[in-house]
Order: C-alpha cells, then sequence, then structure tokens
C-alpha cells in the first residue's frame, strides 16, 4: 500500500471512513470466433446474422471450445503473474432472459482457468500500489435486447451471443476512486499489450462491476454493494465516490447498507437499487454435462508464455535505463503499445544517437494531441517515426528552430502527410538563419526603427519578447529565436 | 408383399444388393403395413414422399453397385432426431410445428450409408418415461396382444384411449411397437435411463444403448446430457450390429463424442464366446422378484455356460442407489437442457404481457404433467442450499456405482448378466397414477448402466407365463460393444427367434 | 426432505412454469414422493469420493479459431413464432 493512506479517507459527520473497492472486468476475447461456436465476433453485422444454431440454442445444439480463447485466458493469466490452472470446468449459469437463449451461460464458477496473480498500478510516477488479483474465468456473452423500438415488445439480436468474454476479478485492494481508475487503466493497457482484448469501452468490449463498501479505519469490512456494468473509467470513479457518500450518510444516519445490486445513473449522478419485486436470483450452477473438464499440458503454458510481447512494466523500466527517460515519460510511452513502439522507432533510426528525450517531448506533445483530435493512433497523425527521427536531428543539427519544427509538424499532419523533413525544409526554404552577423544586422535595424520602445526596454525587461518578435517577424521567422534573444540582450543593455 | 416386411434387416440388404429386390419395393411394402397399423400410433409423422425418393435413389445405387451398407432399407427415426425439414418435436406439445433446418449426427450417418427414411416414431415426452404414455400425441399400443384378449377388443381398444392394451415400454415406445409390428425393418431410438432396454424386452426385440461417447448427441434433443446416448432396436442381434455400425463414430460437433473408429461390430455376430467370464451380480436379485424372471436369468446362465462360459458370482453394491441417484441427476440435467424451450425463437407460443408471463405460460401449456414433475424436480435439486445435499451426492454415488463395475471388470469379467426388466409389459393406464415413482421402477434394472457410461444389449429370451416377451440384459465394458454382439448371440441362438405377434390391429 | 406449498410456488417461478393454485397441493405431493423416494441415498457413505465429472476418460477437444458459422439468419429465424426486421420479438422485460 502507498504512504499516504490518510489522504485516501473519506471524511465523513462522525469522523474517517475509508473506502473498500473491488472490480470485476468484464473483457470481450479478441477471436475470430466466438467461445463455443464457429460464429463470427465481428462487431455490427445484420441482426442475427453471425448466429450459429448452437447461438440460437436450437434442439440438440453442442458447445465445442475455441482454443484460441483458451490461449488468450492463459497469456493474459500469465501477464497478470498469475497461476495458470491447467485443470479447469466449466459450469452453467441458470437464468431466463430473451437474450440468453440456452436459458444458462457457460462460465466459470468453481474452478477457474486462471487462479491468484497481481497487477501493479502505477498512481503518480513515484506512487504505485499493488492490487491482486482473484481469478480469471472464460464465459459466455449475452446477446442484445432492444427496448426502446416499441412500447410493448423487445428485440432481440443474438449477434453478441456466445462472444468469449474474460471475467477479472479483482481482490478488494483499492481504496479510493482514483486507485480504481488507474488499476482499470493499466489493466486495460496489459490486455491491449497481450492482445487478447481491444479493451474498447466505447464498444462495450470492456465494462466493469463494481464493489464498494466502506468501514472506520482499522474495522472489519462492511457489506458491500455491487454497481453493474459501468463503461467508462470516469464513470467507475464517480460511481465510487457517489455510492460511498451514499453508504457513509446511510450508516451515519444510523441505517445499515443492504447487500444489494445497483446500477450508477451518470446523468443523476447517484446510483439506485436493482432489486426487483422477485426473487434474488438463484443460479443453480452445475457443472455443463456437454463439457469435459478442460485440461492442457505445461508446454501448450510454456509456447504462450515464449511469445508474449514484452509487457507494459518491463518496457517502462527498460526504457527508464536503456533510454535514459523519467518513470513519468516512460509510463506515458509505455501506456500504448504502438506509442512505445512508435519511439523506440524513432529513436533508433539510421543507427544514429539522438536526444530520446526530445523524441519523447515530440511524441507525448504535439504528436499525440494530433492523433487524439483525429481519433486515431499516433503511428496514423501524419509522421512516420523516420520523419520523428529527422525532425529532431534537424532541429540538433541547429538547420530549424523548435518554432520552425512546430511549423513544419503543421505540415506533416495536414498537407504535407508522410513527406520527408528534410525535402520539406528545402523546399520551403525553411533553414534558419544563424549566421551572427545576419542577426545582428536584424538586430540594429529593428532598434534603429524603434528607438523609444529601445528606452523604454531598459526599465521594462519584459519588452525583450516584443523585440525578438519583431526581429523573428522581419527575418521571415528563420532567425535562431535564442541567438535573436541574446544579440538584442546585448545591443539593448539588458 | 407382407413377405417384405418380415425379413431382417440383413435378411432385406442381402437382397437388394443381390437385386432380388428393389428398395422401391420394400419401402412401400413398409408404408404400406404402417398405413394398417395407424391404430397403434407408433409413428408420429410419416415421411411418404420423401421416402419413395430416398428409395429410387438407394435403387439406382444399388444398379451400379455403389451400395452403402443401409443401402435401401427402410427405417424408422425417432422423434427425438432433429430430421432436417421434417417433423421434430420430441413429442412435446412446446415444439409445436418445429421443423429444423438441420440433420443429427446419427441420422446424417444413416442417410450416408444409403438408409431409406419411413418416418418419425412417436415416444414419451422429451424421453421422459418408460412406457409412451407420456407423448403429446398420446400412448402407443405394443403389437403384443395383452393375455386372453381377443383380436376384436384389442382393435376397439384401440380405436379409444387404448385402455389395458399393452404398452411397448418407453420412452422409445414407437421405435419398439414398429419393429416389433414389423412397420420397419430397424429403428433408432435413445437411452438414458433404459429407454432402449426396457421397451426391446417388452416388445421381444433387440436394443443396444452403447457405451456413452460412443455416437454423437449432435441433433438429439438434449434430455440428461451426461446420460442420453443413440443406440437402434432391431429384430435380431445382427440388425442391431449393423445399424449400430452406421449410428456410431467420431463428431467434431460434440465435445463428449468418442474420437475412436467404429469396429464392424457385425464380424462380432457368432463369435464363440468360449472362455469368456460372465458375471452374475447378486443385488440384481430383488426382493419379491417374479419368479419366472428369476427363472428366466437362471437359464440364460445355462445357455452361456452351455456355449463354453465361465459364469461367476459378482458383487455390485451401489446397485441400489443408482434408481434414485438417477431421479436426482436426470432432472437436474433436464431442468436446465429445456430452459431453452421458452416460446421465443422457435414451437408454442402463449401471449404473456410481459415475458415472463410468456415463458411461464407457454411453458406450463407446452410441458406435460410427467415433463413438468421432473423439471421441478430438477429445479429443486440444484438451488441454492440443496444442492450440495442432492446433485453433489448423487453424482458421489454415481463414482461408486461405476467404480463397482470397474472393480468387477478388472477381475476379469467380459460381460454382466442381469434381467432387462422387473416384470413384462403391462397395461397402459394401469402404472403411475397414484405415485409417479411407480413407473420409475421400471428402470431399476437398467439405469445402472447410464450411470456408468456403460454398453447394455438386452435381446428377448423367452415368454412369461403369460405369453409376453421377456428380455435379457448384457452390460459391457466401456467400448466393447463387439463382445455384447457376440454373447447376445449366443442367447439368441439358445433361446430361439422370437415369433413376433401377427398383425390384429387391421 | 419435503416441499411445502411456498417452496413449490417458488420452485415453479424458478423453472418459469405458471402453476396454478388448484394445481400446487397436487403437484407438492408428486415431488414429496420423488423426494421420499431418493431419501435411499441418505444411507450412502460418500466421505472421500469425487462426484463424477466425465463419465468417459477423455480430454475436452478444442476447435481451431476460423468462422465456420453463422450467416444463416434465415435458417435461425424459420422457425421463430414472432420476428421484424430480422429481429426476434418478445414482450417487454419489465425491470
Amino acid at each position: 500500500m502507498a504512504a499516504n493512506a490518510s489522504s485516501r479517507l473519506i471524511k465523513g459527520a462522525t469522523g474517517d471512513w475509508e473506502v473498500i473497492v473491488g472490480l470485476e472486468v468484464h473483457a470481450q476475447v479478441t477471436s475470430r470466433s466466438k467461445l463455443f461456436s464457429g460464429a463470427s465476433t465481428a462487431f455490427g453485422g445484420e441482426p442475427n446474422s453471425h448466429v450459429s444454431l448452437v447461438d440460437a440454442a436450437m434442439p440438440g445444439m453442442l458447445p465445442v471450445i475455441n482454443r484460441e480463447c483458451v490461449a488468450q485466458a492463459v497469456r493474459t493469466g500469465l501477464g497478470l503473474k498469475a497461476k495458470i490452472n491447467r485443470r479447469s470446468t466449466f459450469d452453467r449459469k441458470n437464468y431466463f432472459y430473451p437474450d440468453l437463449p440456452q436459458g444458462y451461460q457457460i462460465s466459470q464458477y468453481k474452478s477457474p482457468i486462471v487462479g491468484e496473480g497481481e497487477i501493479q498500478v502505477d498512481l503518480t510516477p513515484d506512487d504505485s500500489i499493488k492490487v491482486g488479483i482473484e481469478r480469471l474465468h472464460l464465459e459466455q456473452d449475452a446477446g442484445k435486447s432492444l427496448h426502446d423500438q416499441s412500447p410493448t415488445m423487445s428485440f432481440v439480436d443474438l449477434n453478441r451471443s456466445g462472444v468469449a468474454l474474460m471475467e477479472i476479478v479483482s481482490k478488494p485492494d483499492m481504496r479510493s476512486a482514483e486507485e480504481a481508475k488507474a488499476y482499470v487503466g493499466k489493466l486495460r493497457t496489459l490486455l491491449r499489450y497481450i492482445g487478447s482484448s481491444d479493451g474498447d469501452m466505447e464498444k462495450g468490449n470492456l465494462r466493469a462491476d463494481v464493489n464498494v463498501s466502506v468501514r472506520r479505519p482499522g474495522e472489519p469490512f462492511g457489506t458491500r454493494c455491487e454497481i453493474k456494468n459501468v463503461n467508462s473509467i470516469r464513470f467507475i470513479g464517480q460511481a465510487i465516490e457517489v455510492e460511498a457518500r451514499r453508504q457513509i450518510a446511510l450508516i451515519e444516519d444510523g441505517g445499515a447498507v443492504e447487500q444489494e445490486t445497483r446500477l450508477f445513473d451518470p446523468a443523476r449522478g447517484e446510483t439506485r437499487s436493482m432489486r426487483s419485486k422477485e426473487e434474488a436470483h438463484d443460479y443453480r450452477y452445475f457443472p455443463d454435462p456437454d463439457l469435459l473438464p478442460l485440461e492442457f499440458e505445461q508446454a501448450f503454458v510454456d509456447a504462450l508464455a515464449a511469445d508474449l510481447p514484452e509487457l507494459p512494466d518491463a518496457k517502462r523500466a527498460r526504457f527508464m535505463i536503456d533510454y535514459g527517460l523519467s518513470a513519468y515519460d516512460s509510463s506515458i510511452l509505455v501506456a500504448e503499445r504502438e506509442t512505445a513502439d512508435f519511439f523506440e522507432e524513432a529513436v533508433q533510426h539510421g543507427g544514429v544517437k539522438r536526444d530520446t528525450k526530445a523524441v519523447a517531448n515530440w511524441l507525448m506533445g504535439d504528436i499525440a494531441a494530433q492523433a487524439n483530435a483525429q481519433g486515431v493512433a499516433v503511428a496514423d497523425a501524419g509522421l512516420s517515426p523516420a520523419a520523428l527521427a529527422s525532425l529532431v536531428d534537424l532541429i540538433s543539427e541547429g538547420v530549424i528552430s523548435g518554432k520552425i519544427a512546430k511549423d513544419l509538424l503543421v505540415k506533416l499532419f495536414g498537407e504535407d502527410r508522410g513527406a520527408d523533413p528534410r525535402a520539406l525544409v528545402e523546399a520551403h526554404g525553411l533553414r534558419q538563419v544563424t549566421d551572427l552577423g545576419a542577426i545582428d544586422s536584424a538586430v540594429d535595424a529593428v532598434i534603429a526603427a524603434n528607438p523609444d520602445k529601445a528606452e523604454q526596454a531598459k526599465s521594462k525587461p519584459g519588452m525583450l519578447g516584443w523585440f525578438v518578435g519583431q526581429v523573428m517577424k522581419s527575418t521571415g521567422g528563420k532567425a535562431n529565436p535564442q541567438a535573436v534573444s541574446d544579440a538584442l540582450k546585448k545591443r539593448l543593455g539588458l | 408383399m407382407s413377405d417384405l416386411t418380415s425379413l431382417t434387416l440383413a435378411e432385406a440388404r442381402d437382397r437388394l444388393k443381390s437385386r432380388a429386390i428393389s428398395s422401391l419395393e420394400i419401402t412401400r411394402a413398409h408404408l404400406e403395413a404402417i398405413e394398417r397399423a395407424k391404430g397403434l400410433n407408433a409413428f408420429v409423422a410419416i415421411s411418404a414422399d420423401k421416402a419413395l425418393r430416398m428409395a429410387a435413389a438407394s435403387d439406382e445405387r444399388l444398379a451400379k453397385n455403389q451400395a452403402g451398407p443401409l443401402e435401401g432399407l427402410p427405417l424408422g427415426v425417432k422423434d427425438l432426431y432433429a430430421t432436417e425439414g421434417v417433423h421434430t418435436q420430441a413429442c412435446s406439445h412446446i415444439l409445436h410445428g418445429f421443423k429444423p433446418p438441420y440433420e443429427s449426427t446419427v441420422t446424417a450417418n444413416l442417410w450416408r450409408d444409403g438408409g431409406v427414411m419411413l418416418g418419425k416414431l412417436n415416444m414419451d415426452e422429451f424421453a421422459m418415461g418408460s412406457s409412451n404414455e407420456t407423448s403429446y400425441y398420446g400412448p402407443v399400443a405394443s403389437p403384443w396382444l395383452p393375455p386372453n384378449w381377443s383380436r376384436e377388443r384389442a382393435r376397439a381398444a384401440l380405436a379409444s384411449v387404448k385402455r389395458g392394451l399393452l404398452t411397448p415400454g418407453g420412452s422409445s415406445g414407437g421405435s419398439s411397437s414398429a419393429v416389433a409390428a414389423r412397420l420397419c425393418l430397424a429403428a433408432t431410438a435413445s437411452d438414458t435411463g433404459g429407454s432402449i432396454r426396457q421397451p426391446a424386452a417388452f416388445t421381444g426385440i433387440v436394443g443396444i444403448k452403447p457405451t456413452y461417447g460412443r455416437c454423437s448427441r449432435y441433433g438429439m434433443v438434449a434430455f440428461a446430457s451426461s446420460l442420453d446416448q443413440a443406440g437402434p432396436l432391431a429384430r435380431t442381434v445382427r440388425d442391431a450390429a449393423i445399424m449400430l455400425r452406421s449410428m456410431a463414430g467420431p463428431d467434431s460437433k460434440d465435445s463428449t463424442c468418442s474420437s475412436a473408429s467404429v469396429p464392424d461390430y457385425e464380424a462380432a455376430v457368432g463369435r464363440s464366446i468360449k472362455g469368456m467370464k460372465i458375471g452374475v451380480p447378486r443385488e440384481y436379485r430383488l426382493e419379491g422378484m417374479s419368479g419366472e424372471i428369476d427363472a428366466l436369468w437362471g437359464r440364460g446362465s445355462e445357455w452361456l455356460r452351455a456355449a463354453g462360459a465361465n459364469l461367476v458370482d459378482v458383487s455390485l453394491p451401489n446397485t441400489p442407489y443408482a434408481l434414485p441417484a438417477y431421479y436426482i441427476v436426470a432432472p437436474a440435467e433436464a431442468s436446465s437442457n429445456l430452459a431453452r424451450y421458452d416460446g421465443v425463437r422457435y414451437g408454442l407460443r402463449e401471449s404473456g404481457s410481459d415475458v415472463i408471463e410468456l415463458y411461464e405460460r407457454t411453458r406450463a401449456k407446452g410441458f406435460g404433467a410427467e415433463v413438468r414433475r421432473r423439471l421441478m424436480i430438477g429445479t429443486y435439486v440444484l438451488s441454492a442450499g440443496y444442492y450440495d445435499a442432492y446433485y453433489v451426492r448423487a453424482q458421489k454415488i454415481r463414482t461408486l456405482i461405476k467404480r463397482d463395475f470397474e472393480r468387477v471388470f478388472a477381475e476379469g469379467v467380459d460381460a454382466i448378466l442381469t434381467p432387462a426388466t422387473p416384470s413384462a409389459a403391462f397395461g397402459i393406464g394401469e402404472k403411475g397414477s397414484e405415485n409417479p415413482v411407480e413407473m420409475y421402477l421400471n428402470d431399476v434394472f437398467t439405469v445402472t448402466v447410464n450411470m456408468a457410461g456403460l454398453p447394455a444389449l438386452v435381446a428377448p429370451a423367452g415368454l412369461s407365463g403369460d405369453g409376453l416377451p421377456l428380455g435379457l440384459q448384457l452390460i459391457g465394458r466401456p467400448f466393447d460393444e463387439e463382445t455384447l454382439f457376440a454373447v447376445g448371440e449366443a442367447i439368441e441362438q439358445s433361446a430361439g427367434r422370437m415369433a413376433l405377434p401377427e398383425p390384429w390391429w387391421a | 426432505m419435503s416441499v411445502d406449498l411456498n417452496a413449490v410456488r417458488r420452485i415453479a417461478r424458478l423453472a418459469r412454469i405458471e402453476v396454478s393454485e388448484a394445481e400446487t397441493p397436487h403437484l407438492q405431493r408428486e415431488i414429496n414422493a420423488i423426494l421420499k423416494f431418493v431419501e435411499a441415498l441418505d444411507a450412502v457413505d460418500v466421505e472421500g469420493v469425487e462426484p463424477m465429472t466425465s463419465v468417459i476418460p477423455m480430454r475436452l477437444p478444442m476447435r481451431e479459431d476460423v468462422v465456420a458459422d453463422g450467416d444463416i439468419a434465415k435458417l435461425v429465424l424459420a422457425n421463430a413464432p414472432l420476428t421484424e426486421d430480422g429481429f426476434f420479438v418478445v414482450p417487454k422485460v419489465i425491470e
């Protein structure tokens, strides 16, 4: 646990409270076909077109497990440093709902494929927590019911029914909304690195059930409530804060928290009980008799382990050592694997040693901003790693200034996508002026044209900026700003 | 014409091969027999056009000498099997109107080998029953006359609710009645607690439930997944062997189906059983067991001894617990397997103001009383607070039952000889109305086999004092159906061919 | 063990089968008859015995990750009592 745990406490009316959070994250497994059927998992599609007879629960249909889904679960387990259970079983979770055609979901209740593990979550560059993983299991997703197409009828599309999900259950190790959000972010990054899930929360490929309880520091855990199906990291944070305060207020008012399932309503900023008048679900779990226990050899696990890519924690550590980057910068670069790869390619391009911090800054700054604005990955913003390398080289060679580099970027993002920066510099005559003689002349000219301002500058040093601007304008932006500034300071006597 | 329906499957096969008869001829003969036997209510759907088309195609292949193992042979299919485009309802109202866009693997195998489909056979609803009295389509009459009944009296009973006529057993009652009445050369059936073997015993024919996993369950309407198994009903041991060879085999669409190749079962028919060790389990000698069943069992032992086998006493101590354990495990699995019948994607739909009403009304209307009983029991034994005490306990007892058999087989026993049923066939309407358990007791000798996943064959062995057929059961090692066919043939040879009843129904 | 009328109602609800008040006592008797029958199992010592997990010693076969199915919306919907625009249609779920 981190050092400043006390800062996470919530102040209630009668004293301090600690929030206990556990998360059950459902991640859609990246695979071509479904967990127990050969129908496609592709997003969208005409209703009921990605549905096999098995998915439609026709009489006599039987499940057959997809090897790749098993592999994805094992890979994820390895990434979570978790125990891989070489023997696991499938259970039926029985309940009735229109989007569950069999009347049961095939899941793993008693013996999941992955056991205990842990994940390191960075809250700040210097502060991280370890969140324990309880288990990971495979299960089927349900179809989709549309309730708003008609006042009396619901419309059922089974395309998603049977798609493989990994349910990742954390231990109740988180103590704040921030920690929970960071956990989900890190888990998502890990899944994307491994390639076992795309973690796309907007598409619903990653969603969380959030378990929240409160207690006085030092006391046993309180009764928890489960907030179901929260589908954005932001909402996860909001839901936790809202629910914690609700529970605290309830207890301080003399009431007791009832264990129940709740829904987060972002519009109202509150959680609502899902408990309906009928019985709580009795799922009658029992081992699925159509499926034998899942067993695989250690060799299967070892082969998957050997093929795992470098994971975020290892990559971050390596970036700090190999490239001399700060923890903060490394963390940002490795958050998305594509960004980290882009960075390394740019740094190593041409086998030339270059300023890693400069590469990092451009990538994390202007390029990331452009990519975000366009809603694309950094590699698709308009520059290749080679181009970024050139840009940084041009600056370090003194061919262009940082300001000119920014102008170049605008061109590279827009009309000159994919162009070679060096060629662009020549084509547009962007070489900066570094000839001190030329700079001195430009400086003298501006001072001569503005004698009164030059006089004021002696008492108002801030006016240097205006003079720099003027000199830059007169040189078409090509003068080296630092040299201009130095020359002006000398001439103006600052 | 009636000569053609009196042939065994093997005889018909040989005559078709030699072109002495055509498939169209023999198929027509059976369709006519079916028409005359409508009163028995063995068939729930007759696919005459399809049958004639298939027969014609078979005749073409026979002419070109491209005959498959079942080429041109007219067969019946239990309504439990999905047959593409043809009535498939497991004789339940809840599957009203269902015509599957797919074929079960077992029946696909039959058509691959050249079989001709006459139609779908009556059965207990969702295979839950031991007398074919729970079918939505009404009971099936056995072609055997009740003792001392005249043909006129029997015909009159056929026209009404059939009370007093004999049941052909269940759940594969339509299959057994049709085979015994010579309405088809053989039929597919299924066995979860005895549903092939008890009907075979009740109608004087041969039935085999192979090892669990020998046949694919793909396309078989599921009742109890860990117990269901496909198998044939036929008039001779050889015929059953021929049928099973086609029905069985690997299937990647069924995760519980064995990938082992299928031996030539027919080759085992007639093999010597000299030196084989046959076990006689003392726990199958029930208190109050009918004297003639006991005597038949003894006679069976003698026959096998005369054929060169060694008879040994064996013990299967957990035998008495198999039936109660079965009535926990099977309903539990069924309660989950039948959850899909909800009026949404196929079958019956009742109206409802919300979806829960839709489910509750559809299922109340669509399921019969026996199915409803079992679903309720199954739901109960899986529910919170009862799962460990009932379901888990029953599954542990199942392990003990299987271990009993493993121990006996490890002692060198090749097959186990037991009675097939506690009595001869009883009358329709006679059992079960007071207490459902009365009907369940029919399966006392057969359920042990499903619980252990073993193969078992029933062959007719004689007649009761009332002149009704009685059978004997042989239980074998996993995937050793060949021994069962060899020993079964020895019984059949010793007992003599069972004389099946002449038609009284038309 | 036996069930009371409330238990019967609860089970019927879990199993989604409508049972009228008139039928409930009869169904209760039937269920209790079966429960009485299975009481025989209480006599067995199951200490240390594992519940059966697979009837035959076989490993769960795994299949290759290829799209080999689906694209049969017509067949999937063919037997449905009520459909619209390719969807299955049901009365609303009341939350």
